[in-house]
């Protein structure tokens, strides 16, 4: 083979991986859209029964702000070290982008930790999911977030794995550009969670 | 020089989204804990924080844009946030004429 026709080769390889991931992109982006009906019909179904409390506690006697409040940073965070990883994978700098992961990984454990802590809390007091129609809305709501959250974090230690073992090739980047959507996704979906649920909650 | 088409932004642009989301997460917590305003004014004020976050991470964080191929991905968003308002807004109609119309009145029942 000439060296003309290697780099030829190299060129149409190039183009179809970039192919790919635009295509790939674009569907798992399709799909957070449909998430996000998903998570506006919780969000709809919260705000018609948060006065529902059925005689118990409504969210101003049961919501601790300023615990909330350290939820909101950890995820903000994360979403902003995710971002650095994928800068890092942009210069294809293999243990930068190690490093960022496993940073958002810690930020995003804490904020599941806190949120399963919570949630243990009010289930011991009594107050669980089946005890109102505002508590059903409200554990509806926060825990499916929390589970996408955990699936995240799940999907991260797989791409901090193959990461590891095959390097930044095309499909390993593909991987982390979908988790990065997703990820930004979640952190844009509790913003409106803190909002809607605990900052209009304390009213 | 990066590696793919897609536009991921600069460190800049990172801090800058960072920063801002900061800002926008902690002036409402200080205007809610203070009870800066009515709780109508309060509501209203803080949604429109909350839309305003959502603004700044679609852009420093999500990258969205009109140029290119990325354009699609716009494209759907606002259609998805036109079927989510739509979703939202009337579920919030519909129930809240239900209460009103449909509710038995109270006064009414306590003679049984």
């Amino acid at each position: 083979m000439t060296a003309q026709s290697i780099n030829h080769h190299s060129d149409h390889h190039h183009d179809h991986d970039a192919e790919a991931r635009s295509k790939v992109l674009f569907g798992f982006w399709i799909y957070i859209m449909s998430d996000l009906i998903i998570f506006s019909c919780l969000f709809a179904s919260y705000v018609v029964l948060h006065t529902h409390t059925f005689g118990g506690p409504a969210g101003k006697d049961l919501f601790d702000l300023n615990y909330v409040m350290i939820e909101t940073f950890l995820l903000l965070t994360s979403s902003f070290t995710y971002g650095l990883a994928m800068l890092a994978e942009q210069k294809d700098k293999k243990s930068q982008v190690l490093g960022w992961l496993f940073v958002t990984f810690l930020l995003g454990a804490g904020f599941i930790g806190m949120e399963i802590n919570e949630f243990h809390h009010l289930i011991t007091e009594g107050y669980g999911p089946s005890h109102s129609a505002f508590l059903s809305a409200f554990f509806g709501l926060v825990g499916t977030h929390g589970l996408h959250v955990t699936c995240g974090l799940i999907w991260m230690v797989m791409m901090m794995i193959q990461v590891a073992r095959f390097g930044l090739t095309p499909m390993v980047s593909r991987k982390l550009a979908c988790l990065s959507l997703f990820w930004h996704f979640l952190d844009i979906v509790w913003i409106f969670v803190f909002t809607v649920v605990y900052l209009m909650g304390v009213m | 020089m990066s590696k793919h088409h897609e536009n991921h932004g600069s460190v800049k642009s990172y801090i800058v989204g960072f920063i801002l989301s900061i800002l926008l997460t902690v002036v409402p917590y200080y205007l809610v804990v203070n009870h800066s305003m009515d709780t109508h004014g309060l509501i209203l004020v803080v949604m429109a924080i909350a839309v305003a976050q959502l603004l700044v991470q679609v852009i420093y964080f999500l990258h969205l844009t009109f140029k290119g191929e990325a354009s699609g991905n716009t494209l759907s968003f606002i259609f998805t946030m036109v079927v989510v308002l739509i979703l939202v807004i009337g579920t919030l109609w519909i129930m809240a004429n239900l209460h009103t119309n449909m509710m038995p009145d109270t006064t009414m029942n306590s003679g049984f």
